[in-house]
């Protein structure tokens, strides 16, 4: 342990605060406040799902066997993984373990960027057989308010969507700090910090999964 | 400036250069930043409403067609609600004593409110981009179904608002951050300031309220631009969930901007009666009732919207209860006053015309959240002037009051006492003018957002216009003694007014860290019989 202290860089506290865990403390808090508007943020898209599955329940369950139950299963269990890597990360960086935490950071970043594939083929059968919302709709429908589902469908996983984006992108910028040895168990903030954000982002795909791919 | 002393170094001289201004990080420069880039809002958005009214002296055409009178209510409103009044005190005032009043050296995230400010810029950009692409005509509320038809450029104005809304949840989730973690030593929850009890309530409603309302823009833009259908009935969607939706936030929103006027009051009161606040864990406690009551009562928005009658009675019902805590606020700042040592300064005036003003704002509100008399007044001159007295009568001149009084702290410079007591005179007689007109004229069946108006409104809309001018000549001439301060106006001693909270314990202009020395707490905030002021 103590040859390996060397390769870490000292972080320095930010002159407004008492110690490292003042501020470690404070950070906490500030992610945990912004995790709470990102839930009210989707909050109004699944109220207004709610309220037009409860007007056109029929319309839904049609509307939804253009979904793959598959691919969006194999999306859950993407996303469902890549929280466990992250979880690893933060208590790799915990405990000063470098090359593990640069390992489950990639590996994190791997199962995102497969999410994003697979979800990259889902819009890509969309497009193709024209389920898309309003007036961009030539797919076969019995209902005239289906391209009301895929208006919900491509605005909660596009956002979603991009969430998972800007998600890869914090990765990808821990990655490149981690390799520094900028993380240790001294100072991990940022790590933590992103594995707060990529959970939220991991526990909307599960409310998301069955709500539009599961109903019946 | 005379030559002979010698000035300190502080927050505003060093260090020096544009650029330190723009990469500063210093809560208290950044508040300054924001205090230049609302009152450009608020100049902008008042010149909008001086033509309003002077397109009113007279029915018919006078100098603008129906669509640009249409143009010009909606900038007015988009303006003054999301560019000046939203951020009015929170971020500037708020923003500049804050961390002072805690006794700390910054706010927690010092870099996350540089990045507020710049987007708070960027979505002001994407608000005047609206302004000079055919503006938006739909009102300040952005109503579907017409917004998602009409062809002037809603999408940049809701974008702008969308953007100012994350700068205004990031202020919210810093000021949040910085109330728990950032109170000096001995500094406990009922030792703080009310107007830090203020903002943190508004920081709670800042941060679960304004991504409702982003999300809403968002699905209107998306509507606009990708037909989602949501809002349209031709697709199966509601108008009125944008209703709902909308005034999920922007009820609340009104409170963002009450209750940090509420908070200066309490700090201007106390400090010119020289007395403790009466009941301070109410008024604190009235605070955060304020915002949880804030979350309930949007449906009064809806009365005439097809919204059940259960519903509206419900809605009714709960809007009355906010009288409750807004009554123990303004009762307990009467009776701080009774045998107080009242001194009559500019700032303490600012703070009577906000409590007649905001008296009669809060009983009209009442009065518009019964059912029966809504139905009649709905969308009517009586609506405008309710919400004026709130907004203008009650947060504009907690903000002037509040300005008035942190000015010598900010600058290091006294302004004209004189010229602040004849202001506010003009302002407070030119505002009622405006609007208590209005309170007759709705009354009498005006509607809002009308461009034309029958003969017999005439003489009303004509008085109401001629009052638009003695408020503006009132606040030019803030502007102008104001920035003569700067120039000419004696120095500040560090605590000219004899209060007893933090900021004033240090240099006016305080030096970059605000304090030499962390102040220690000992007592409460406006413990004026336990200490004298120094
Ligand atoms: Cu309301």
């Amino acid at each position: 342990m103590t040859t390996k202290v060397t390769q870490f860089v000292k972080h320095q506290v930010a002159h407004h605060f008492d110690n490292a865990e003042h501020e470690f403390d404070a950070a906490k808090l500030g992610m945990w406040a912004f995790l709470i508007q990102e839930i009210l943020f989707f909050g109004g898209l699944f109220v207004a799902y709610f309220i037009f599955r409860a007007m056109y329940p029929a319309m839904f369950v049609e509307a939804h066997h253009h979904l793959s139950w598959q691919l969006g299963g194999l999306n859950t269990i993407f996303l469902i993984t890549s929280s466990f890597t992250m979880a690893m990360a933060v208590r790799s960086a915990q405990v000063s373990q470098k090359n593990k935490l640069i390992l489950f950071l990639v590996l994190t970043f791997l199962f995102a960027g497969g999410f994003m594939c697979v979800k990259y083929v889902e819009y890509m059968t969309k497009i193709h057989h024209g389920y898309l919302p309003a007036k961009w709709f030539f797919g076969t429908g019995t209902f005239d308010t289906e391209p009301l589902f895929f208006g919900l469908y491509f605005t909660m996983t596009g956002l979603h969507g991009l969430h998972v984006l800007i998600g890869m992108g914090l990765i990808a910028w821990l990655i490149i700090r981690s390799n520094r040895g900028e993380f240790h168990k001294d100072y991990y903030t940022p790590v933590e910090m992103v594995g707060l954000y990529w959970h939220l982002v991991d526990l909307i795909w599960i409310f998301l999964f069955p709500l539009l791919y599961l109903i019946g | 400036m005379s030559e002979s002393a010698p000035v300190k170094d502080n927050y505003l001289n060093s260090p020096k250069g544009i650029w330190s201004w723009i990469y500063t990080l210093d809560h208290k420069r950044i508040g300054i930043m924001y205090l230049a880039a609302i009152s450009v809002a608020f100049i902008l958005g008042g010149i909008f409403a001086l033509l309003l009214r002077l397109e009113h002296l007279n029915p018919g055409p006078l100098l603008f067609t129906a669509k640009q009178y249409n143009q010009l209510f909606t900038l007015h409103g988009a303006i003054m609600v999301f560019l000046f009044i939203v951020p009015s005190i929170p971020a500037s005032l708020g923003n500049f004593i804050l961390p002072m009043q805690l006794g700390a050296k910054d706010v927690a995230f010092p870099r996350l409110n540089l990045t507020s400010y710049y987007i708070y810029l960027i979505g002001a950009i994407f608000c005047i981009y609206s302004m000079i692409a055919g503006a938006a005509d739909t009102g300040w509320t952005f109503y579907t179904p017409y917004s998602s038809t009409t062809d002037t450029s809603v999408i940049s104005m809701t974008l702008g608002a969308f953007i100012l809304g994350f700068s205004s949840i990031l202020t919210g989730i810093n000021f949040l951050v910085t109330i728990h973690k950032m109170r000096a030593p001995g500094m406990s929850w009922f030792k703080m300031p009310l107007f830090i009890w203020a903002l943190y309530a508004t920081a709670i409603i800042q941060v679960l309220a304004t991504p409702v309302l982003a999300i809403t823009l968002l699905l209107l833009v998306l509507e606009r631009t990708m037909n989602i259908g949501i809002f349209n009935p031709a697709l199966g969607g509601d108008p009125v969930l944008f209703e709902h939706f909308f005034w999920f936030y922007s009820h609340p929103a009104v409170y963002i901007m009450i209750l940090p006027a509420m908070g200066v009051i309490s700090e201007l009161i106390t400090a010119f009666c020289k007395r403790d606040i009466f009941g301070y864990k109410l008024v604190a406690y009235s605070s955060i009732a304020i915002a949880i009551i804030a979350f309930l009562v949007w449906g009064h928005h809806l009365f005439v919207s097809g919204q059940s009658d259960a519903a509206n009675s419900i809605f009714s019902l709960l809007t009355f209860l906010v009288g409750i805590p807004s009554g123990i606020k303004v009762f307990n700042w009467i009776a701080t006053m009774y045998k107080g040592t009242i001194d009559f300064k500019t700032p303490f005036l600012y703070a009577l015309s906000f409590l007649a003003l905001f008296c009669i704002g809060g009983f009209t509100g009442i009065m518009l959240g019964a059912l029966s008399f809504d139905v009649f007044a709905h969308d009517t001159y009586f609506v405008v002037a309710h919400f004026h007295y709130v907004m203008m009568g009650g947060v504009v001149m907690a903000f002037l009051g509040g300005l008035h009084y942190w000015w010598p702290k900010m600058f290091g410079k006294m302004y004209s006492e004189f010229w602040g007591r004849i202001a506010c005179a003009l302002i407070f007689i030119g505002f009622n003018m405006v609007f208590f007109t209005q309170f007759i004229l709705g009354s009498k069946g005006m509607p809002r957002r009308y461009f034309n108006y029958l003969d017999q409104y005439q003489p009303l809309h004509a008085f109401s216009t001629y009052g638009s001018w003695v408020l503006g000549l009132g606040l030019l001439l803030v502007l102008i003694y104001l920035i003569d301060s700067l120039v000419d106006g004696k120095p500040a001693p560090a605590n000219p007014w004899g209060a007893l909270t933090l900021e004033w314990q240090t240099d006016s202009p305080p030096i970059t860290e605000n304090f030499t020395h962390t102040p220690e707490v000992h007592h409460g905030p406006y413990a004026f019989d336990k200490v004298k002021p120094s």
